[in-house]
């Protein structure tokens, strides 16, 4: 089981958290002249990597706000948590690289 | 090598030397440098895919590529429960196309997959539930399979040892008296032997590591035992599709869950029926050993770890404690995840993709086991023909751009 950082509570049981799958997906601007492809390739199609990924996580059963996670889907270690609106933290270099969160000051984003 | 059958009189023939001497089921050949049809994932679709080809389409240059071992992936992982009871017409089309395949198999392999249709219980735990099966059964009912409602008395009767006023009292249940269970392993073993008596080639340890393209034909696959090419590749890789269309340049609409599983210690013959609930979010049955076999949800994050997590496994004996409060005495032996490839409309893809040539069968998700035969059976011909055909047409990868889904939320049976 994890133990998951909030951005803004801490060090939190999994249990607390849903996931809500592949992260930095924005919604198309020009949605009248887009094909049905691009619209099932934003709707549908995921890149459901086997390794890094960055994905949308709530902590539902906590403060409710929404945030970023980069996990290891192949280890499902955390390698940071961050909040929505942060530049994404770098992919690191090997598996054993350190857990980095956000910052704790509890700005809202 | 001819493939001897097998029999009374091979059995009573080898009882004679000790059983030391029976024939290998397959083969173990060194890959070629080339085939007609190269198979991804030496799982039960991929080793009925291959059958089906060499004994149904005339194509017996074919190779099954198993990156660990035959059906040590979802085949060997999941709860062994065939059924056909969904909603809409495709997949009505589908799944009993498999169900009848099923039937038959043992007597087609020489193979005793210990398909067993014991029935299988679909419980109503409130009014939605009730409206859900009651929508379904009359659909199923419509398209010729069988289903009947039961009463929770005649639940009761069927199963004397369910709890009916649990916390969400049991309201009905729909049946299937043809669902039931089969021994995934025999599944794997069958179809394999079966395929290499055809002329197959199935090769283990062999993982693929990337997919050879020229002018958007692909024309073969590299492995860590070498390149191999091919004129036809099918990717049956279930947890693992995502990551051959990334080979391929390209993305499949899939996210990939553990699904766990777990076993109980073995008891004598206690439930006689698979149980689902959808409910409350637990099945089970008991396999011919005497263990419960027992699952419910997927894990809700994308993994590919094969583990799962501890809150879900209460999440598993919770409701089942709750329906069978008997079974609060029983000791679990094992646990185990399998990697499951869920589409948003929890059905199938059996496609066409973006790469000439190159076919995916996947996104089975949480459902794939009781759909081997008729899976292997419809993408054979399919891939053969290069043309996906009438069964398998509907669950192409078009479907999430043109938005003719086939969903079949409601008939996953639990959570996923």
């Amino acid at each position: 089981m994890f133990i998951i950082q909030c951005p803004w509570c801490g060090d939190r049981d999994q249990t607390e958290f849903s996931c809500h799958g592949e992260a930095h997906i924005a919604r198309p601007k020009n949605t009248e002249s887009m094909t049905d492809e691009q619209w099932g390739d934003y709707v549908f199609f995921r890149s459901n990597p086997k390794g890094m990924h960055r994905e949308r996580w709530v902590h539902a059963h906590g403060c409710r706000r929404w945030f970023n996670a980069l996990r290891d889907t192949a280890t499902d270690e955390i390698f940071a948590t961050y909040k929505v609106g942060e530049t994404p933290p770098e992919i690191p270099e090997s598996s054993s690289a350190n857990t980095s969160t956000g910052n704790a000051s509890g700005d809202r984003s | 090598m001819t493939t001897k059958a097998y029999s009374l009189f091979s059995l009573a023939r080898n009882a004679l030397s000790y059983h030391r001497n029976w024939q290998r089921a397959w083969r173990s050949p060194q890959p070629k440098a080339a085939y007609d049809v190269v198979i991804i994932g030496g799982g039960g679709h991929g080793l009925a895919t291959a059958y089906y080809l060499a004994t149904q389409c005339g194509i017996t240059n074919v190779a099954v590529l198993e990156k660990g071992w035959l059906g040590g992936g979802n085949t060997g992982r999941n709860t062994t429960i065939v059924r056909s009871n969904y909603l809409l017409d495709a997949s009505a089309g589908i799944y009993e196309h498999a169900v009848k395949l099923w039937e038959g198999l043992s007597q087609e392999l020489n193979y005793n997959v210990m398909f067993s249709q014991r029935g299988l219980l679909h419980l109503a735990h409130s009014v939605h539930d009730l409206q859900e099966i009651g929508r379904r059964g009359n659909a199923i009912h419509l398209n010729g399979i069988d289903s009947e409602f039961l009463t929770p008395d005649q639940v009761k009767e069927m199963l004397p040892i369910i709890n009916l006023n649990c916390r969400y009292p049991v309201m009905g249940a729909l049946l299937q008296k043809r669902g039931g269970t089969a021994r995934h392993d025999a599944v794997a073993w069958g179809y394999a032997r079966g395929a290499d008596a055809a002329g197959v080639d199935i090769i283990q340890n062999c993982e693929v590591s990337g997919i050879r393209i020229e002018n958007n034909r692909v024309v073969g696959v590299d492995t860590n035992r070498g390149a191999i090419k091919a004129g036809k590749v099918a990717s049956v890789a279930a947890g693992h599709s995502s990551v051959i269309a990334d080979m391929a340049g390209f993305k499949l609409p899939l996210e990939c869950y553990p699904l766990q599983a777990l076993v109980s210690e073995p008891v004598k013959p206690i439930i006689d029926c698979v149980v689902m609930s959808n409910g409350i979010h637990v099945y089970v049955s008991q396999s011919d050993k005497g263990e419960l076999v027992v699952g419910s949800g997927s894990d809700a994050y994308n993994s590919y770890s094969q583990r799962g997590s501890f809150d879900l496994i209460e999440h598993t004996v919770g409701p089942l404690c709750e329906l069978f409060p008997l079974f609060s005495r029983l000791r679990m032996l094992r646990q185990w995840a399998g990697i499951v490839d869920v589409t948003v409309d929890r059905s199938p893809i059996m496609s066409k993709s973006p790469v000439q040539n190159l076919f995916f069968n996947c996104g089975w998700g949480t459902g794939g086991f009781k759909a081997t035969p008729g899976s292997g059976h419809a993408f054979a011909h399919s891939v053969a023909a290069g043309e996906m055909n009438e069964i398998a047409a509907p669950f192409s990868i078009d479907r999430f751009n043109t938005g003719a889904l086939i969903d079949e939320g409601a008939a996953a049976a639990v959570a996923h």
